[in-house]
């Protein structure tokens, strides 16, 4: 393990889609098959399971704690479920009325948590408030011009804008304005449009590949997203788009902003990168955690081809047997990177000063590690 | 191992690498299904990419197919004459009677190869796609090797044969 690494916490044998730290970073929720697992962290001990989410009944795609302690968590079942956290620690689970009729991929509460984002696979972003009258939360849809599934959405700090990136190779940015809960004052000077109607599109970027993640850096008013092809890319309010690609060529699933000049990605190398941004643009500056480069592995193969001019009819049943038993390769022990497998979602985990130094990652291995920038 | 043989197996190996990066994708035609989505027909032509054709001569072939969530490897094993054709057919369809305890394995190849493999995101999610690609390398170098073996095997046999039958009319 390399110097890197702060925590790595083996918490589940299934894949992590997605996982969430509490405000206070105490709780981390972490998707597990159907279940949403509730854990307490406690500084050198193990995480212990304070609570268990069942109430979906296809596999959780993605959850996210607000700054309240809500927990959202949508599933591939077409629902969304918000917990409320009560005073014994259990959780009250409200069906938020989606209205959507295939899965629910991914979620994000806006900074206010007084309302969150699902994007779906059935070509709707549906955004979700609380409506006291009826003790419900209920959905606004946002459907044009969306063509394909969604898989990532993310809120601008401002709380109005959205984006999002899916399958159809689209980058966008729409307005999540909810009459009653956001006011202009919030959206006053923004270099993106002058109006803020809900749903409307404000900007639109055409890459190609499928958009696994997009992040805003709000104080920069810029949006980094990256792609299927293993890009990096940063737009801003004028249009203007740059583009890197990850050394190893492997598509990236997730990104985080670092401070205004570096992001961190993860993906199919199963190690975080670093991008930086320099005088001649977006590049790549360094790996972290990266593996060192395997030895080949001894092959345990034997000279099974000598000795077979003498059989008469090829081998014997025994012979056969023994064969099948040293077919099997004994790989010498490699190295390897702590992810054993993709790394799906980044989060950051500790913020000095608008600069991330920590950032918590989970990946299809079912561990949530922690590193250090 | 011949000279032509390595970079062809390169070349698939990269492929390979390039094409087994899966995620868990639920279907967004058919309510709360999911489905490898390079099985259906092109209802949402997006969610899968370009077919790659690995090709050494016309008679050893592989073709990749990715999409979103899952990648359909088929695999033309070389077949020079009938009696190879016949031990193809046979063996490659006594793995295929065996194909849920081989987990990758396609049932029924697809059209003009003679083996197709199936690897969704539950098997990159559950083993290591760098070895699942091992396997995969391993298994079209092995299988020429033990095609021709059998076919040496049939031979020895059938000489064997012919040789106790005929030696009855010996005098």
């Amino acid at each position: 393990m390399s110097n890197s690494i702060v925590a790595n916490l083996k918490l589940a044998k299934a894949p992590i889609y997605s996982h969430c730290f509490s405000q206070d970073r105490s709780l981390v929720a972490v998707t597990l098959n159907s279940d949403c697992l509730v854990f307490k962290l406690t500084p050198g001990g193990k995480p212990a399971l304070v609570a268990t989410l069942p109430d979906h009944d296809k596999t959780v795609t993605a959850v996210d704690i607000s700054i309240h302690g809500r927990i959202v968590t949508c599933s591939q079942d077409r629902n969304a479920i918000v917990w409320e956290p009560l005073s014994d620690g259990t959780y009250k689970p409200t069906l938020v009325l989606l209205r959507i009729n295939r899965a629910a991929t991914c979620v994000q509460w806006a900074p206010s948590g007084y309302k969150f984002a699902v994007g779906s696979s059935a070509r709707i972003i549906a955004v979700c408030y609380y409506e006291q009258e009826n003790d419900w939360w209920v959905s606004k849809h946002i459907k044009k011009p969306i063509k394909s599934t969604i898989n990532c959405v993310s809120w601008h700090d401002n709380g109005i804008m959205l984006a999002c990136g899916g399958t159809d190779g689209y980058v966008r940015a729409f307005s999540g304005f909810v009459k009653g809960l956001d006011s202009r004052d919030q959206v006053a000077n923004s270099p993106w449009a002058e109006k803020f109607p809900f749903g409307a599109l404000i900007r639109e970027w055409y890459h190609g590949a499928w958009i696994h993640d997009v992040q805003w850096r709000s104080s920069q008013e810029k949006l980094a997203y990256v792609a299927h092809d293993g890009s990096f890319n940063v737009v801003d309010p004028s249009d203007h788009v740059s583009t890197t690609f990850s050394p190893e060529g492997l598509p990236l699933m997730a990104l985080v902003w670092i401070n205004d000049h570096e992001a961190l990605c993860g993906g199919f190398s199963c190690h975080p990168v670093l991008f930086g941004e320099g005088a001649s643009g977006w590049q790549f500056s360094k790996n972290i955690d990266k593996d060192i480069a395997p030895s080949t592995p001894a092959s345990a193969s034997t000279g099974d081809d000598d000795d077979e001019g003498n059989a008469p009819f090829g081998m014997s049943a025994l012979k056969k047997f023994k064969e099948l038993d040293l077919k099997g390769k004994v790989s010498a022990q490699v190295q390897e990177s702590t992810h054993e497998n993709a790394i799906v979602e980044l989060a950051p985990y500790s913020v000095t000063a608008g600069n991330v130094t920590e950032v918590s990652s989970c990946g299809l291995d079912g561990k949530i590690v922690i590193y250090r920038v | 191992m011949s000279q032509s043989l390595r970079p062809y197996l390169t070349a698939v190996r990269f492929s390979l690498q390039a094409a087994l990066n899966l995620t868990n994708f639920s279907s967004q035609v058919v309510e709360r299904h999911n489905r490898p989505e390079v099985e259906v027909s092109n209802t949402s032509a997006e969610l899968k990419l370009q077919p790659m054709h690995v090709s050494r001569n016309e008679h050893e072939q592989v073709l990749i197919e990715p999409s979103v969530n899952s990648v359909r490897v088929s695999i033309k094993v070389k077949q020079a004459d009938e009696i190879e054709q016949i031990l193809v057919h046979k063996f490659t369809r006594f793995l295929e009677q065996r194909a849920e305890s081989f987990y990758v394995l396609r049932r029924v190849p697809i059209d003009g190869f003679s083996i197709s493999f199936l690897i969704t995101n539950k098997h990159t999610e559950t083993m290591k796609t760098e070895k699942l690609v091992d396997f995969i390398i391993e298994f079209m170098e092995e299988v020429d090797k033990e095609i021709s073996e059998m076919k040496l095997f049939l031979n020895a046999r059938a000489r064997f044969v012919a040789e106790a039958y005929l030696g009855e009319f010996v005098y």
